[in-house]
């Protein structure tokens, strides 16, 4: 039994322009211990999705579409009461956010809220609380823990924030880290340090970990298998290294493509034209031909599937020319 | 924060400078009201002179300021007592009675406004948001009269489960009470003076509490404490709530003068004796040390409420360092 | 607010004027339509807002005109205003029917090229229900306040007779009552709307004058002048308002109108300054002050061709609440008998004199306190809207 489950995911959103699809549709695993990458432009319903795991999207205007499941350890995630949600919340899942710098309540100490956790699910006394916070800001590598404990946030670097944030994700020694982009609001130099420390802290814990990165660099450093993501669905999932390899799908390719080359960082190679769309409204067919340099009529007629690459394989993509053979109009026999 | 007090001090000043060039340039001689038909120009000047009225202008000014910097707000012209003995006697009422008011309107009017926020877009936020702006838009002297006519006289008529009095501070046999039914009888004099005041300026508290949380609640921060597990009480009051709070805390010193602007009405209305009805009747019978006394401190307590914001500010924004 | 990036904004042709309807909106039926019940062809293809304000306004100058013909009629000879209620009649009508059938026949094409912050800002205002609606009430408020010569039942002052009138409950003849001199409550209250309206209207034209200037001119100077200024704004806003009042108005010894409308403008415009220097700041920074800096035109025109055309938003939204904030203090001074003289029906007066009748005759102070919070509720949501429409991270 996978730790997480994904299945058909679809969270919308209601807006003035209409039904935004966020997520539509996404199926995923993912195993105890094991490294997952997200990845996909800005826009593409990451955030969304791993928000939606954790029963945190915003309703109204968000909704979690029937049909939809989120399986963690066995337990259907969309069907908990609330007072379980929370218990795993922060517990059994945690979460690192992209923007360290606004993830902290700005007139509490970073103290406090690392203490926090600790005793809710932890059930620690303050005393006992304090000696653990502090221990747990040594570990993610803050210097002088301790007066560091009683700082507030604005009196930190979003490095330091982004640390203090890993150290509330891991408090609770959680069975699953969602990292939703956790380096790309830093300087370059402090990126990889924070991503260092999230790899050996996961191997430390032997928790999994889902990472979340417009950054296909990121993934191949880290991950062990890599879902990537456009217009709310999947288009391509594999080991990192078939992935990155063998790209099949056509963004796939565009985003390998894009990837800066070592030692010019700063330049973007190929980018892929134009941008992603609105998710009210996603292109009739694949969502991705407006951009795609291959398409042609059939992008435009219908949608493909996410569909094994070779039969069997534990590879997917979602592109046409992938499967040329597959019929367009059988669709309520696709897979779960 | 001694920084602050001393930059307050050129602020009284001007406000001083202000209140006494209103009051002296105005048309009008006071020395007349003690006019009577036997009287002889001498005995009229000599009252003009025992007030100091013969001086020209700027020679009060200066005497004035002398005086007040001694912390002497010179003798009323009618009833020839120290102005600062009859402050020291009404100010207390007057506080009272702001004091409850203004903390009574921050607890409805901050409780409510969480309330609308949490439950935005619900039929409770919508009927709380037109009811506010009715009492937003309410003159406190006829919610005032309302209440009593409500309150006091249609329950005293109906014989009422509860009654509250419609004037006074307490009742005429006050002095026998015991000192359980002295509390009560205050209080119960309290009530609809307080409430008047209170129901205005919650109103507003309400509004502004609304659209700040709304503001908070949509952060990242509000995100985190959720997905840490907290419950919805405690990301609500905890973490939402301080932060929404800050700008909530200008009010405090924004509405002090509409405060005690109310307090003008509501002591008229309810014949409370308080500051306010001590500017409006020494006002009637230009009695000009009261009237500048009176104004002064009323323009004064305005000052150190916006101290206190300040250092209320500072206490809760973590980010804001007075030294 | 106006920068080239708003003016450009894609507007898209407004959804509500293409509604199954629009074929009676619009052409010649719409025309003749007009001509019968103006406004009615706007609320057919859903612009209810403008269509309810025209349809409501027609109908009610028409019935005035139809019932109250002889005093209409009368009106032209009679006293100023008479002659200013009659004239009201003939031109809201006018208006009203003029414009709906200008409305109609005008090319849809012609709508859609408004695209500068002002028509963006109607249109959304136009969207907003609760708005609207205070707006219908501030229109109406004023409309009774004009044509009130001809439709009061009763004279405000003259009374009817003191034994068989006073302290009449309401009903019947008198439709809110009578007060203890018999005088009928109801026509009161509908002259008191003209004081009200006519002493906030110029208060906040003074003071926002005052205000704006004020506010221009020390956020654009800087420096000491800016200081002097915001301390003096500091220095009036520390005073409880109505203290100040009460102290001028009664030591200056004159309740005449023009004396109340000035005290009250030229106390009101703090709020304005400190509104309007903010803008200015952050205005004087941007390109288009910069540009017309550097062509070297004086700082007197820029002040007043770039700086004060910018701001106008936000004031014309802090004037619509500060007209409320101005009837009630209004009303304050005279209820505590140190605005305008008996008997001129001033709705802070009329509270007043039903003070001491509160238990025999509720209704003396308790209807001109509700004409009060009505009215004022109707500005502040005018101004609310305003608000919500100009600010443009709000539109969708
Ligand atoms: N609260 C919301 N209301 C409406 N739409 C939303 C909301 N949150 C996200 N969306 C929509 O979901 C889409 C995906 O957003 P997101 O998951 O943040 O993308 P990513 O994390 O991949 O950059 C966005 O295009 C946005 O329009
Ligand atoms: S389906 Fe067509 S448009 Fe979509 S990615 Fe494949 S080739 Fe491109
Ligand atoms: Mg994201």
């Amino acid at each position: 039994m996978p730790l997480l489950e994904v299945t058909d995911l679809r969270t919308y959103f209601t807006t003035d322009a209409g039904v935004a699809r966020a997520v539509d549709g996404v199926s995923l695993q993912l195993e105890a211990g094991e490294t997952l990458g997200i990845v996909g432009e800005s826009g593409c319903g990451k955030t969304v999705m791993a928000l939606s795991i954790l029963g945190l999207i915003p309703s109204p205007p968000g909704e979690i579409v029937a049909g939809s499941s989120i399986r963690f350890n066995g337990e259907e995630l969309l069907e908990v009461k609330p007072a379980r949600l929370r218990e795993i919340r922060g517990n059994e899942i945690s979460m690192i956010f992209q923007e360290p710098m606004t993830s902290l309540n700005p007139v509490l100490t970073v103290g406090h809220q690392i203490e926090e956790v600790l005793r809710l699910h932890r059930g620690l006394k303050r005393r006992e609380a304090r000696a653990a916070g502090v221990a747990l800001l040594a570990e993610v590598g803050i210097s002088e823990p301790d007066q560091r404990y009683d700082s507030y946030p604005h009196q930190m670097s979003g490095g330091m924030l982004q640390r203090i944030m890993i150290a509330i994700a891991l408090s609770c020694e959680p069975r699953l880290l969602i990292a939703d982009e956790p380096t790309t609001a830093l300087d370059v130099t402090i990126q990889a340090q924070i991503l260092d420390l999230l790899v050996s802290l996961q191997q430390k814990h032997g928790m999994a970990l889902l990472l979340i990165t417009h950054d296909l660099g990121v993934v191949a450093e880290v991950c062990d298998r890599v879902v990537v993501m456009y217009g709310g669905q999947v288009v391509e999932t594999g080991t990192t290294e078939e992935i990155l390899s063998h790209p099949k799908h056509p963004y796939t390719q565009g985003l390998l493509a894009s990837l800066p080359g070592i030692g010019d960082r700063d330049v973007r190679l190929n980018p892929i034209p134009g941008t992603v769309p609105s998710a009210v409204d996603w292109p009739e067919g694949c969502r991705f031909r407006d951009r795609c340099s291959f398409a042609w009529e059939r992008c435009a007629e219908s949608e493909p599937d996410l569909l094994p690459v070779v039969a069997g394989a534990s590879r997917s993509a979602r592109c046409w020319l992938v499967h040329p053979d597959e019929s367009s109009i059988d669709r309520a026999g696709k897979p779960t | 924060m001694v920084r602050r007090l001393l930059g307050a001090i050129p602020l009284v000043l001007g406000i001083a400078t202000i209140i006494f060039f209103v009051v002296n340039l105005a048309p009008g001689d006071p020395a007349l009201r003690f006019l009577n038909p036997n009287m002889t120009p001498e005995v009229l000047e000599q009252i003009r002179v025992n007030m100091g009225l013969d001086q020209p202008v700027h020679i009060r000014y200066v005497r004035w300021i002398g005086a007040l910097a001694r912390g002497d707000l010179g003798f009323s012209f009618t009833s020839n007592r120290p102005v600062l003995d009859i402050i020291k006697e009404l100010l207390p009422n007057t506080l009272v009675l702001s004091a409850t008011a203004i903390g009574v309107a921050f607890l409805l009017g901050i409780l409510l406004g969480i309330v609308q926020a949490v439950r935005q877009y619900s039929l409770l936020d919508s009927v709380a948001s037109i009811v506010g702006l009715f009492f937003y838009s309410m003159p406190s002297f006829w919610l005032a009269l309302m209440m009593v006519l409500v309150f006091g006289l249609f329950a005293y008529q109906g014989q009422w489960f509860i009654q509250f009095p419609p004037s006074g501070m307490q009742s005429v046999d006050y002095a026998f009470l015991s000192p359980m039914a002295k509390v009560q009888d205050r209080l119960m004099h309290l009530a609809l003076p307080a409430t008047s005041l209170a129901l205005v300026l919650a109103a507003g508290i309400a509004r502004y509490t609304r659209s700040s949380m709304l503001e908070v609640i949509r952060q990242d921060f509000v995100r985190t404490a959720r997905a840490k597990g907290l419950s919805e009480p405690v990301v609500i009051f905890k973490h939402a709530l301080r932060n929404a709070l800050i700008p909530v805390i200008t009010l405090l010193g924004l509405y002090l003068p509409f405060l005690f602007s109310g307090t003008v009405f509501i002591e008229s209305v309810f014949a409370w004796p308080g500051m306010g009805k001590l500017v409006v009747d020494s006002i009637l019978e230009r009695d000009y040390p009261v009237i500048m006394g009176g104004t002064l401190i009323f323009a004064m307590m305005v000052v150190v409420g916006n101290l206190v914001a300040d250092v209320l500010y500072a206490v809760v924004d973590p980010r804001i360092r007075y030294d | 607010m106006t920068d080239a990036g708003f003016e450009t904004s894609d507007l898209r042709v407004d959804p509500t004027g293409s509604g199954p309807n629009r074929s009676v909106g619009r052409g010649r039926g719409g025309v003749v339509l007009s001509a019968i019940l103006p406004g009615v062809p706007q609320l057919l293809v859903g612009r209810w807002g403008v269509g309810g304000l025209g349809l409501i306004v027609w109908t009610a100058l028409l019935a005035v005109l139809l019932t109250r013909w002889t005093r209409f009629a009368a009106g032209w000879g009679g006293p100023l205003d008479h002659q200013i209620a009659s004239l009201t009649v003939v031109a809201g009508l006018l208006g009203v029917w003029g414009w709906s059938m200008f409305d109609v026949s005008r090319p849809a094409e012609v709508k859609r090229t408004g695209v500068g912050q002002w028509s963006l800002a109607a249109k959304a205002f136009e969207k907003n229900r609760i708005a609207v609606l205070g707006l219908i009430v501030v229109v109406c408020v004023y409309l009774i306040a004009l044509v009130t010569p001809l439709v009061t039942p009763h004279d405000p002052a003259t009374q009817a007779s003191l034994v068989t009138a006073r302290l009449v409950p309401p009903g019947g003849e008198f439709p809110l009552g009578t007060d203890h001199l018999a005088r009928d409550v109801f026509s009161r209250i509908m002259y008191g709307a003209r004081i009200s309206l006519s002493i906030g209207f110029v208060a906040v034209g003074i003071s926002v004058t005052i205000g704006t200037l004020l506010g221009a001119v020390s956020g654009y100077l800087g420096g000491w002048v800016d200081t002097v200024v915001m301390r003096f704004v500091d220095m009036v806003i520390s005073f409880p308002r109505l203290v100040l009042l009460i102290t001028i108005v009664a030591l200056f010894d004159s309740n005449s109108i023009f004396m109340i409308m000035a005290v009250l403008g030229f106390t009101q415009w703090p709020g304005t300054t400190r509104i309007v220097r903010g803008e200015v700041l952050s205005l004087r920074e941007r390109e288009f002050i910069e540009a017309a800096r550097a062509l070297g035109f004086s700082r007197s025109r820029i002040i007043l061709r770039h700086v004060i055309p910018n701001v106008l938003a936000p004031v014309i939204v802090a004037s619509t609440l500060g007209i409320g904030n101005v009837i009630v203090l209004e009303a304050g001074l005279s209820f505590l008998g140190m605005g305008l003289q008996p008997p001129t029906p001033s709705w802070g007066s009329m509270v007043a004199d039903g003070r001491d009748h509160l238990l025999a005759a509720w209704w003396i102070s308790t209807f001109p306190g509700l004409a009060i919070v009505l009215t004022v509720v109707a500005f502040n949501l005018v101004g609310d809207g305003l608000r919500d429409a100009f600010d443009p991270r709000l539109r969708t």
